[in-house]
């Protein structure tokens, strides 16, 4: 594990853990809803970004958002930081623990509140899974639209705090378009209602501020989303194409006539020759890139759209082109997209999954640019690429064990990520910042972008308790670099951590 | 723990003798409001005036205007995107977006001919700091779904960005959402970044004759939780039924209308097996053709019915779910009004409005979980009623808000609530 900085421990808290520890007891009422010995708390340590490890002071499991109140307003009074978490299923280390934290689990927000097909929406706790809101409504042909991969653990309320987007969102949007509702609970124990079952909201849209903001502004205890009726037909193609320039050069131009298509995705050789060995979806594992392109609509639509691709890729030189006929079909063409990250983890002892966001239009550079990085930290890299909203995923396989490898893998993660904001893109475009890209932050935002974001943050939360130390870089870093205002030694922010 | 306020940056320019300034550039905004920070000098925020009439009256000493900071910065077709100043005309933006085939697709309210009987779209800067959409909002979200990255002023002179012109993006805190909607009350919207989609091939309309309101409701209803993939539905009361001069809008009674787009071959037979679902039959339905359509749904997004009225207005949105028991409780206080957005939103006309209607009318919104702007208020009205609702806790919050962008609370102060 690298070194990783994080907030200053309260020593003062962690004197007292005893006694807090028996107070959170009287809130949660049932004891059993208070971990504190280490064999309880360990699976607590880590979320996704298993890199990076720490046990909480203690964890708790509320049950009600009364007790998630009463949590918050006890953690803010005695000046205890909290550490939300949902399912655990974050890649950028949203809910990494910190020694003095509460760490709030969510888990036992794990039901479905409402189903309501007339204003075609759900309401559901939290830690529901994102999956499971399609389950409880596919017996009338409606579903959810964001689908990140993890969606069979990943939770609503996760999703929220992160914003996640998933395969389809070039057409659907990402969690913050397809949500109506969200309660909150603020970190001096306020809960509050943003939006509901109707369409916007007046007044500032605090909605859409929580939205992505990784857990910093508050915890969320119940979400409202909108569901979909499923399209009449889905078509997918695989497309393989001799070279990733042909590939980027087909997105560009099928986008450029007017198709939107459901979900447009890049695999380059690697990972698709690796999913292949995994799932067995079918692959054309010799070309240089495969592309994944969906389709949804009336079935005429579908297969005119489906014809106006072909001939695009056509033009491009595409090497194959076969287009699902059945359900069975198209499951088997996605099986190995959504398997992307186990089949690497048969390649290498460990993987990091980077995020970067690119205008469409630059993929080949980009490509080129890792590819280059790749031999120059001497790691092998596979790609995936959600090729329809310019979302990158390039995985670098390492060996965590090696700690120099580690080192290396993080150096060249930052490269790829400094590169996609260079050529107009972001750092991440659906994993969260988290600790993972912290301090990446200076690289999209200057100082006083910094400075806004934070003072919203302590408009909020004063005592800067909520998931200290997460999205928001170590000031000193950005200092070293140039980018943050230090005045005579003394920043806007004096509680953050400088080292 | 307290924020220090940062010293602000010397400023260069003495704006004390002008009473309205018309920047060029984004600097030249950020001068003006660091000047305005310094000596406490509230600012009223316009760019064409199309929606200057929405909100409380609310005193200022110096107004900004933002049209001539105008302009297309970047337009890439194929990326999806638009990036403009804030002054830039709708109009010119929508002209631009043509001759790649491409629009705005959450359909900006034109609010010219309710205000003043006459066209105007306004400005981008306008309908991102209000985010009203059109009839495609239910199928594509409002405007605030379509911005991709903003760079805006805060009360304190500072230009902050945030986002970018990628569609996936979650680097930092979405401030774009959060400004989206405020009125010019947080920051001054400088440039944005706002995502643009193809025009749909073809469009086409369905007519259904003479369905009175619950039964219009039922189809439109029915409409949205179909797989036809319908972008537009409402309803006109019989006294709209002539205001449309269209060659096959010729029914008699109430309007019931719903929209579908795409390619060409898809969308009859969408609207077929809609038809049927419906179940309608050839003689209670007619068509209108693309262009008739294009012209039903702009009429629709500009309020047209509602041209030149003196009377007041106000925009509710409900769940589609109590639409009926909203209108068939406060029917009695109604001029006219119609239905867009497939039944989630009301737009009301009235005559009358006094304190007792009001709470009335708030009872019964909130009772069925919506909300309501008075969008178009009597001038002696509009400083004795709410203009936006707001409870204790959220007003505390926005003050909060409102804070940490306009600590001295210069922009647009009051322009939604009273204090912030």
């Amino acid at each position: 594990m690298t070194q990783l900085i994080m907030p200053k421990i309260n020593s003062k808290t962690l004197e007292k853990r005893d006694l807090y520890i028996s107070e959170l007891k009287k809130i949660l009422v049932k004891n059993e809803n208070v971990l504190s010995d280490n064999d309880e708390i360990r699976p607590y340590e880590t979320d996704a970004l298993t890199a990076y490890r720490e046990m909480p002071m203690v964890v708790v499991l509320p049950e009600t958002v009364n007790q998630v109140s009463s949590i918050l307003k006890f953690c803010n009074e005695n000046k205890i930081k909290v550490v939300p978490r949902g399912a655990g299923t974050g890649l950028s280390g949203g809910s990494l623990p910190l020694k003095d934290c509460v760490l709030m689990s969510m888990s036992k927000f794990n039901k479905i509140i409402e189903v309501d097909y007339v204003n075609r929406c759900v309401k559901a706790q939290p830690c529901v899974t994102n999956l499971a809101i399609t389950h409880a409504v596919q017996e009338k042909n409606f579903y959810y639209a964001p689908d990140p991969s993890s969606q069979m653990a990943c939770s609503i309320g996760g999703n929220v705090a992160e914003n996640s987007g998933g395969v389809h969102s070039l057409k659907y949007g990402a969690t913050t378009n397809n949500i109506l509702g969200i309660q909150v609970v603020l970190m001096d124990g306020t809960i509050i209602n943003f939006g509901g079952k109707t369409m916007d909201s007046e007044g500032y849209d605090f909605m859409g501020l929580m939205t992505g903001s990784e857990g910093l502004l508050g915890v969320i205890t119940e979400v409202t989303v909108k569901i979909l009726r499923k399209p009449e037909t889905v078509k997918t193609a695989l497309i393989g194409f001799s070279s990733i320039d042909d590939a980027g050069n087909s997105v560009s131009e099928i986008i450029s006539t007017g198709c939107i298509p459901a979900g447009m995705e890049i695999m380059d050789k690697a990972l698709t020759k690796a999913t292949d060995d995994h799932v067995k979806a079918g692959y054309p594992i010799d070309a240089e890139a495969m592309m994944i392109v969906e389709f949804d609509g009336t079935e005429s639509e579908v297969d005119e759209y489906m014809e106006k691709v072909k001939s695009i890729c056509n033009k491009n030189k595409s090497s194959s082109f076969k287009i699902s006929k059945s359900e069975d079909d198209r499951k088997r063409f996605w099986a190995g997209r959504k398997a992307a990250f186990p089949a690497c983890g048969v390649l290498a002892p460990d993987y990091l999954c980077m995020d970067g966001s690119i205008p469409r239009s630059k993929l080949a550079e980009v490509l080129k640019e890792i590819s280059r990085l790749s031999k120059k930290y001497d790691l092998p890299v596979a790609n995936a690429f959600h090729a329809g909203d310019g979302n990158l995923h390039p995985l670098i396989m390492f060996d965590a064990n090696n700690k120099e490898s580690l080192r290396k893998t993080e150096e060249f993660g930052a490269e790829i990520l400094k590169y996609c904001v260079k050529v107009g893109g972001a750092l991440t475009g659906e994993h969260g910042v988290g600790i993972e890209k912290r301090e990446l932050m200076c690289e999209a935002f200057n100082d006083v972008d910094i400075q806004q974001q934070l003072k919203i943050k302590f408009s909020l939360d004063p005592n800067s308790l909520l998931n200290p130390g997460k999205v928001y870089p170590i000031l000193r870093k950005c200092a070293e670099e140039g980018r943050v205002h230090v005045h005579h030694g003394k920043t806007n922010f004096p509680d953050i951590p400088r080292f | 723990m307290s924020i220090t306020e940062k010293p602000i940056s010397q400023i260069s320019q003495d704006f004390s003798s002008l009473s309205k300034f018309k920047p060029k550039t984004e600097q030249e905004i950020a001068e003006f409001v660091k000047f305005c920070h310094s000596k406490n000098i509230p600012i009223e925020i316009i760019g064409a005036g199309s929606k200057a009439k929405i909100g409380r009256n609310f005193q200022s000493e110096k107004i900004l205007d933002l049209s001539d900071y105008s302009g297309i910065i970047k337009y890439e077709p194929e990326e999806l995107y638009i990036k403009v100043k804030a002054g830039t005309p709708i109009s010119e933006i929508s002209q631009t977006l043509d001759k790649f085939n491409q629009q705005l697709a959450f359909e900006p309210n034109n609010f010219g001919y309710l205000f003043n009987g006459s066209d105007n779209s306004g400005t981008i800067g306008g309908v991102i700091s209000t985010n009203f959409s059109g009839p495609r909002r239910f199928k594509v979200g409002s405007a605030r779904d379509h911005v991709l990255g903003i760079r805006v002023i805060n009360g304190r002179g500072e230009i902050v960005k945030s986002g970018g012109t990628v569609v996936k993006n979650v680097t930092g805190y979405d401030l774009s959402k959060i400004i989206t909607g405020s009125y010019g009350t947080l920051a001054i919207i400088s440039e944005i970044s706002v995502k643009v989609l193809p025009k749909p091939s073809s469009i086409k309309t369905l007519i259904i004759h003479n369905a009175q309101l619950k039964k219009s409701l039922d189809y439109l209803n029915i409409s949205l939780s179909s797989p036809a993939d319908v972008s537009g539905g409402v309803f006109y009361p019989e006294y709209f039924k002539d205001q449309f001069s269209l060659n096959d809008l010729t029914n008699k009674g109430p309007i019931t209308a719903i929209r579908v787009e795409g390619v060409s071959s898809s969308i009859d037979k969408r609207l077929n097996s809609l038809k049927k679902e419906l179940g309608l039959l050839n003689n209670e339905v007619n068509y209108l053709n693309d262009d008739q359509s294009k012209i039903f749904w702009q009429n629709t997004q500009e309020l047209k019915v509602f041209n030149k009225t003196e009377k007041n207005i106000i925009r509710a949105v409900v769940p589609p779910s109590k639409t009926l028991n909203a209108i068939n409780n406060l029917k009695k206080f109604f001029s006219r009004y119609f239905i867009d957005w497939g039944g989630n939103l009301i737009w009301i006309e009235m005559e009358k409005i006094n304190s007792e209607i009001l709470k009335e009318f708030s009872r019964v919104i909130e009772n069925v979980g919506g909300y309501y702007t008075m969008l178009k208020l009597d001038d002696g009205l509009k400083a004795s009623v709410d203009i936006f609702k707001i409870d204790h806790i959220k007003y505390n919050l926005s003050e909060k808000l409102k804070n940490s962008f306009d600590p001295k609370r210069i922009l647009n102060p009051g322009k939604m609530y009273s204090g912030i």
